[in-house]
């Protein structure tokens, strides 16, 4: 059995992307240090470990590495098959299905953060707005599909793509208060408000994604990390 | 063969997404449809079977579909699992090891490879290649880790990092053509150019690669589309 040394996870607690790591070992029931980076200094076990991107979230168990959230999420639940319940479906056409719709989140929310967790004008924020509610329209279309009546997409459990979108929800919370704009609308996306619910309130996941007032004080933080991403040089 | 077990597959000849499928189905001994697809014209079928993005390559198995390159990859490693070699390893570590590096390649090196087809501008162009010799370099050291001295990143098989990689090679032979810069160079990364050539005469690849030169003319078609493109938007 994993000792909590065994299994550390370098990260930051805005990061969704270091949130799915955090709630996919949770929901493997596995014990975890979890090591806090400094954005702005980056420690030498996180550009030892993560030589190529830098950056977090890494897992590293029994001093093996392993980056990129969603890799990370695969290998927690393939290493710990025997424990919780399975992340991703057995069926090769429902993982299949699973892959398709975490890429298409990673795809068309991301992009927006920067707008719409920073300072742009008006017309910009409008798009980022706008690109935001066609995604959500349609992820509310595939929940309706996946979920076949319960309570998240993967089912009667949390799955491969609520870790994927649920991740999603602090910064999506904190872009409503800094942008003005209401994305969680239940009269838009009635069903995915529901799940959203359901997922914060989570044994595996409520102690993981921050508040609202942190992610609001992280933002200029995060706004920083939006520059320094998007230079080539990294 | 029965419906339910009818393979075909949604594509173009010259897409490097579409031949990674190519060379799955055949490392695995499939048999299937290939459904070449107009793009300026897409079909009924394309757009019922990838209604979100309306690309291809597409995989129909058994009436369902299947979209996005490593996805459908994935896929077909999973369905055919006890067909041919395994396009990914059995141990954790490792799948996640081959899956980073198949994410870096489709990352790093395709959208470098778009920029130097499409942007005409000379920075565009030297940002590009300059980032294309920097994840080669990468490459290079991360096959001599992963070959462990053997022919392929996956050592003695073709697996998902190889296919994603060998996929782009033709199309960095086509840009060697029309730039004259070496980016496959053997002074470079001497052990990914001699990869490179195995990779090309596998049984899997040879017949599906799309040949450099053809590439070449496809380029000057893409590129003459989107000039036009851009001479219109901008009246």
């Amino acid at each position: 059995m994993a000792t909590k040394q065994d299994v550390k996870v370098l990260g930051w607690s805005a990061s969704p992307f270091v949130a799915r790591v955090r709630i996919a070992l949770n929901l493997k029931g596995i014990e975890y240090e979890f090591l806090n980076e400094d954005l702005g200094r980056k420690s030498d076990l996180l550009l030892k470990s993560n030589p190529v991107y830098k950056k977090v979230p890494v897992l590293i168990h029994g001093e093996k590495p392993v980056c990129e959230s969603l890799l990370i999420v695969q290998y927690i639940d393939e290493v710990w098959a025997a424990s919780g319940l399975p992340i991703l479906p057995a069926d090769a056409y429902d993982r299949a299905v699973a892959r398709f719709w975490a890429a298409y989140i990673d795809d068309k929310l991301p992009n927006q953060a920067p707008v719409l967790l920073g300072e742009a004008d008006e017309p910009t924020k409008a798009e980022a707005t706008q690109h935001m509610f066609a995604a959500l329209q349609q992820l509310e279309e595939v929940f309706e599909k996946c979920s076949e009546g319960k309570s998240f997409f993967g089912g009667n459990t949390i799955g491969y793509v609520d870790i994927t979108l649920g991740s999603y929800l602090g910064w999506m919370k904190a872009m409503e208060k800094i942008a003005g704009i209401k994305l969680l609308d239940e009269e838009k996306i009635p069903q995915l408000v529901k799940w959203a619910e359901r997922f914060c309130s989570s044994d595996a996941v409520k102690e993981v994604i921050p508040q609202v007032d942190q992610f609001v004080e992280f933002s200029k933080v995060l706004q920083a990390a939006f520059k320094a991403a998007a230079s080539p040089s990294n | 063969m029965a419906i339910e077990n009818e393979v075909k597959l949604i594509g173009i000849w010259s897409s490097g997404f579409v031949t990674r499928v190519m060379i799955a189905l055949n490392l695995k001994g499939v048999e299937y449809e290939f459904l070449p697809e107009d793009l300026s014209s897409k079909s009924e079928l394309l757009l019922k079977s990838n209604p979100v993005y309306k690309q291809v390559p597409v995989l129909i198995h058994g009436g369902k579909s299947v979209c996005e390159s490593l996805v459908i990859v994935q896929y077909i490693d999973q369905v055919w699992a006890s067909s041919g070699p395994c396009i990914l390893p059995a141990d954790p570590y490792d799948r996640a090891s081959v899956r980073f590096w198949a994410a870096y390649v489709h990352d790093k090196l395709t959208s470098q490879i778009r920029v130097l087809i499409l942007k005409e501008d000379e920075k565009s162009k030297a940002e590009a290649e300059e980032q294309l010799f920097t994840a080669l370099l990468l490459l290079e050291e991360a096959f001599v880790k992963c070959s462990k001295g053997k022919s392929f990143f996956g050592g003695d098989s073709i697996d998902l990092v190889d296919i994603t990689l060998g996929s782009c090679i033709n199309w960095l032979k086509a840009m060697e053509i029309i730039t004259g810069t070496k980016f496959l160079d053997k002074t470079k990364t001497p052990r990914l150019a001699e990869w490179a050539e195995r990779f090309c005469s596998a049984e899997a690849a040879k017949e599906v690669l799309p040949e450099a030169e053809k590439l070449v003319e496809y380029i000057k078609f893409l590129r003459a589309g989107n000039r036009a493109a851009a001479v219109s938007s901008s009246k």
